[in-house]
């Protein structure tokens, strides 16, 4: 009995979205042992990996009812009907606390859900849990967040890379068959690059920030974490609308893209940025790189290398932009509303002050004091505006590229997973980190990554495949032919964490609550040039 | 340092200097759109608190705002009635401030590029005419309002102000005096309520000026150093605040004190004003462009569009007025001088095609009922088809003027039907000869002296009988009809 309900676990955890959501509509799995399958992974692994900062089983097993009745009823049959889903925490989700991973929204539940996790119940996804992530997404390890960092589950001893990284360990630990993170300078692809899972940031505009708690709202964008490439496409094809709620959101007609799932490169010009390529980069993560261009070149892909300029500003020039957004965007936990309020405290000013200071983490506090400092008098035009100019540059740059090439192919972080406390003790070192995924946000484009081999400590290098605005079935089919001629990747999931359902050892200690320093990796996108004038909200 | 005092240090003062006031205003108007400026939630008054709210103007994490078109399009419509430049490509900046009103601690407005920019507008001043230019018209969201409670001793918020939309017009510092400033307003408060942009009530808020002051020697070419005073609900206040500020100034001044820039508040109380907040407390706004809204891209058809559908403003309107409906000068800016009058007066005319009778009634009898009632014209709440009505009555020979006159003031302020109330209370004319007749005869016989004393010559008795027989019926005879009687039956005998 134990055993068979053991396999069946394992089987379940090792299947891709697509796959399981395809058994429950064989009714070979029920979405209630689709989602008692997940909560037991997630028991198996969360004492050693911490993905989740809440797990909602009560909730899972109510709606996986719903859901059932629903499919049976011929109501839902979408791809992802009965599929269990990761949130990163970031997301609001009604009635379900949403914290950001900061102390300062201990205990914040949000009275609505944000629309991309609304497009997804309404496909019949059921929400598991919400994901670890840095606070408030400013990191590149996950170990910022208020409620313990999160292991990287090839290796404990290492981080999973952020801001994503419960979205992406989960997903490689088969707790959740997929997940939503989201990318304001590379937190999603760059943990999906550490964890061997795939990942895809959107052109900005495509999946509604609107519910999507914002760090760096010209930048941020919501995407799919997944097993591979067909997932990625079938879950971007069910979250991205168009949401008169958000002025950036874009009216698109071309969002079928499941239809770019085909296995042909023949005539595909891939770009390789030379800069990518130049020093910085890990000769392992080199080598795996351009082991994926040559298995596209293979497959009758034109790749060659070239100059994409402007590289080296792209780095001070988001954490500007971003910081200057974050400094206003997090001006509103203050205390007065809801979240984290000082219990001592003397009139309003030290009511703010205290609940600031003792909300928020040190990285957090080191960007809005960045940002406030970008935005004072004096300072906007030599910083800010100077900042958006060079962002300006960075899209010419890339549409001077994309003139040439459908793709551009690229690491999607200098090296594989650091070790745990590694990079917060060199904050300048970890923003360094994020050069080959920020600029993509600066310009706003789709990027991907597509897990492409290891290194020899085993941990995983994923490639970035780059697309221009709006281009995201090019780099869909290109991840898509090179996964064909990959081959099979084995997730350690399957490998490791199912045998502790059964009550066996677990990996590594649970660290409490890891804030040290501040890593960071979102990245942004900027649209202004695709959305149209004053969306009139119907006033009058 | 008492009025007094105060009073003759100026007086002695100005004796040694000529001083010269310097005065810009900004002010604030409440728009008048069903929904707030980023979100769909009602901009009514009234709610129980937060009632008209959501996550967006509570400024909920995650919430995005989205903008209202028509803000756009009535700060266009101010914009262009008050000759102003528009910028057909303009965005919004977040302005960075903790306060508790203020949810997402930063108010949404435009600071680098307003949507309408250097116009003016002219006002009449004892000097003549003079323009008073307009800097800039920039839209922005209100705050909620913060309650505070003593006895619980706590403050309470209510949000449903939070994003009630709000146009900021910035003068140039062109005004000389308390007069220009009230001239300048007033305009302006009609340009507005003529525009339908908004109702304009200083008392309620819906309109707010705070007045920027310097002094100056008469003839210096610069400016002096001035100050900011806010909390004016009144054009009186604004003027005794431009009063006090201008004596406060030039008492500092001759005391060879230096003004220094701040922010004051004005206690129309007390009649004086004390400081908020001064340059070196000045906050550090941090405006930068929100990431949030995309620019407001005005194309030239929609700002056509808006053109062609400026209603006709008064200036047009008085001319009008005069050739088309040969109303007198006074007369016609009296009736344009309200948004609210010149409404009804064209309803009722278009209704009823007698301008004049219109006239009469509203710059009569309207005029004096407001007087008596202490209201303004655009409290006025009758509507033109009970106005067009009566006069209908009045012309046909219904009812007589003296009746008229009851029924107005029930149409004045119960905006009643005519009609349907002189039938009820029996108050038509009576036309019945025979009745008439019986009742002239009965007061002939009844003042005999008065009568001798018409058949002597003293033709003004005819008045006295006439008033004898309408006092008879109750007032609802025709006096027409009641002269024609009693000369007929004086004659016979």
């Amino acid at each position: 009995m134990r055993e068979g309900k053991e396999r069946m676990i394992m089987q379940t955890a090792s299947m891709t979205a697509l796959e399981l959501g395809r058994k429950i509509r064989q009714r070979e799995i029920s979405a209630a042992e689709a989602v008692e399958a997940s909560l037991a992974q997630i028991e198996a692994a969360e004492p050693s990996l911490n993905c989740f900062v809440t797990v909602d089983g009560e909730g899972a097993r109510a709606k996986a009812e719903k859901i059932q009745k629903a499919i049976d009823d011929g109501t839902l049959t979408g791809p992802l009907a009965g599929v269990p889903v990761g949130i990163k925490d970031n997301m609001c989700t009604e009635g379900l606390l949403t914290t950001c991973s900061s102390k300062i929204l201990y205990n914040f539940k949000p009275t609505y859900t944000a629309e991309a996790v609304l497009n997804l119940e309404r496909a019949g996804a059921i929400i598991v849990g919400k994901t670890n992530m840095d606070e408030f997404a400013m990191g590149s390890t996950t170990e910022t967040s208020a409620f313990g960092v999160t292991r990287n589950p090839w290796n404990t001893e290492h981080v999973p890379g952020g801001s994503s990284g419960g979205s992406c360990a989960a997903v490689a630990a088969g707790e959740v068959p997929y997940a939503l993170g989201s990318d304001t300078g590379g937190s999603i692809r760059q943990p999906s690059s550490f964890c061997g899972v795939t990942g895809l940031k959107p052109t900005y505009g495509t999946v509604s920030r609107y519910g999507l708690i914002a760090y760096g709202s010209s930048l941020d964008q919501i995407g799919p974490i997944a097993k591979d490439v067909s997932d990625c496409a079938a879950i971007l094809e069910t979250i991205a609308s168009y949401d008169r709620k958000d002025s950036t959101s874009v009216k698109r007609t071309d969002c079928d893209f499941t239809s770019a799932l085909v296995d042909d490169v023949k005539g595909l010009k891939i770009g390789i940025p030379s800069d990518y390529l130049a020093a910085g980069l890990d000769e392992e993560v080199k080598t795996a790189i351009l082991k994926a261009a040559d298995v596209l070149k293979s497959k009758g892909a034109q790749v060659e290398e070239f100059d994409l300029s402007l590289v080296e500003y792209a780095i001070p020039a988001y954490y500007v932009i971003a910081s200057a957004e974050a400094s206003s965007n997090l001006s509103r936990f203050d205390g007065v509303k809801y979240g984290y309020r000082a219990e001592q405290y003397e009139g309003l000013h030290s009511m703010y002050k205290r609940s600031r200071s003792e909300g928020f983490g040190e990285e957090v506090k080191r960007r809005i004091m960045l940002g406030s400092f970008v935005l004072s008098s004096g300072y906007y035009d030599a910083y800010y505006l100077k900042a958006l100019r060079t962002k300006a540059l960075i899209k010419q740059a890339f549409d001077r590229a994309f003139e040439k090439y459908d793709v551009i192919l690229g690491p999607a972080a200098p090296t594989t997973a650091p070790k745990l406390g590694e990079s917060l003790a060199d904050p300048i070192k970890m923003y360094l980190g994020d050069i080959y995924t920020i600029s993509v946000n600066l310009a706003g484009l789709p990027g991907m990554t597509v897990p492409c081999g290891m290194d020899s400590k085993g941990l995983p290098v994923g490639v970035q495949l780059i697309g221009d605005c709006f281009q995201e079935k090019k780099i869909i089919r290109a991840a898509y032919a090179y996964e064909q001629g990959r081959g099979p990747w084995e997730l350690p999931a399957a490998m490791r964490f199912a045998r502790a359902a059964g009550g066996g050892e677990k990996d590594g200690p649970k660290t409490s609550a890891g804030q040290t320093g501040g890593n960071e990796t979102n990245c942004a996108g900027k649209a202004d040039e695709h959305v149209s004038a004053a969306a009139g909200k119907g006033g009058i | 340092m008492n009025m007094f005092l105060r009073q003759q240090g100026r007086e002695e003062s100005e004796m040694a200097k000529q001083y010269e006031t310097v005065i810009g205003l900004e002010v604030h108007v409440e728009l008048a759109t069903k929904t707030k400026i980023f979100c769909g939630c009602s901009t009514a008054f009234g709610g129980a608190p937060n009632t008209h709210t959501c996550p967006v103007c509570t400024g909920m994490p995650g919430s995005l705002p989205v903008l209202n078109k028509k803000v756009v399009e009535l700060a266009m419509a101010v914009g262009l009635a008050t000759n102003c430049k528009i910028h057909q490509f303009c965005k919004f900046d977040r302005k960075n401030y903790f306060y508790p009103d203020n949810p997402q601690n930063y108010q949404i407005s435009q600071l680098y590029l307003p949507i309408c920019y250097e116009g003016g507008i002219e006002i009449e001043t004892p000097a003549g005419k003079k323009v008073v230019g307009i800097h800039e018209i920039h839209m922005e969201e209100d705050a909620g309002k913060l309650i505070h409670d003593e006895w619980e001793d706590c403050s309470l918020v209510d949000y449903n102000r939070s994003g009630v939309p709000l146009i900021e017009i910035v003068s140039e510092p062109d005004m000389r005096s308390a007069d220009e400033v009230i001239a300048y307003l007033d305009k302006l408060r009609l340009i507005i309520q003529y525009l339908g942009a908004s109702d304009c009530k200083l008392q309620e808020g819906s309109m707010r000026a705070d007045v920027n002051l310097s002094v100056r020697e008469a003839g210096a070419k610069e400016f002096g150093t001035r100050t900011e005073m806010k909390n004016l609900n009144s054009f009186k206040a604004i003027a005794r605040a431009i009063e006090g500020e201008r004596a406060r100034q030039i008492e500092l001044l001759e005391e060879g004190k230096k003004v220094i820039q701040e922010t004051r508040r004005w206690d129309d109380n007390k009649e004086s004003s004390y400081p908020m907040r001064s340059k070196e407390d000045a906050q550090d706004y941090r405006y930068f462009p929100d990431p949030d809204l995309v620019p407001v891209i005005i194309s030239d058809e929609w700002l056509e569009e808006i053109r062609s559908r400026q209603p006709e403003l008064r200036t047009e309107k008085l001319l009008r007025y005069k050739t088309e409906f040969d109303i007198p000068d006074y007369d016609a800016g009296i009736l344009t001088g309200s948004k609210r009058m010149a409404d009804i007066f064209e309803e009722t005319t278009a209704i009823c095609g007698k301008p004049k009778k219109v006239s009469n009634w509203l710059m009569g009898e309207t005029l004096r009922l407001l007087k008596e009632e202490g209201m303004e014209p655009e409290e006025l709440s009758f509507s033109p088809e009970n106005l067009a009505k009566l006069i209908g009555l009045t012309e046909d020979g219904t009812i007589n003027q003296t009746v008229a006159k009851e029924v107005f003031e029930k149409i004045f302020r119960e905006d009643i039907d005519p009609v349907v109330y002189v039938e009820e209370h029996g108050l038509k004319t009576v036309n019945d000869e025979g009745e008439l007749r019986r009742v002239v005869e009965e007061v002939i016989a009844n003042n005999p002296q008065s009568v001798s004393d018409y058949r002597g010559g003293k033709k003004k008795a005819l008045g006295f009988l006439v008033g004898q027989t309408m006092k008879a019926m109750k007032g609802k005879a025709d006096p027409g009809a009641v002269n024609r009687m009693l000369a007929e039956l004086l004659s016979e005998a």
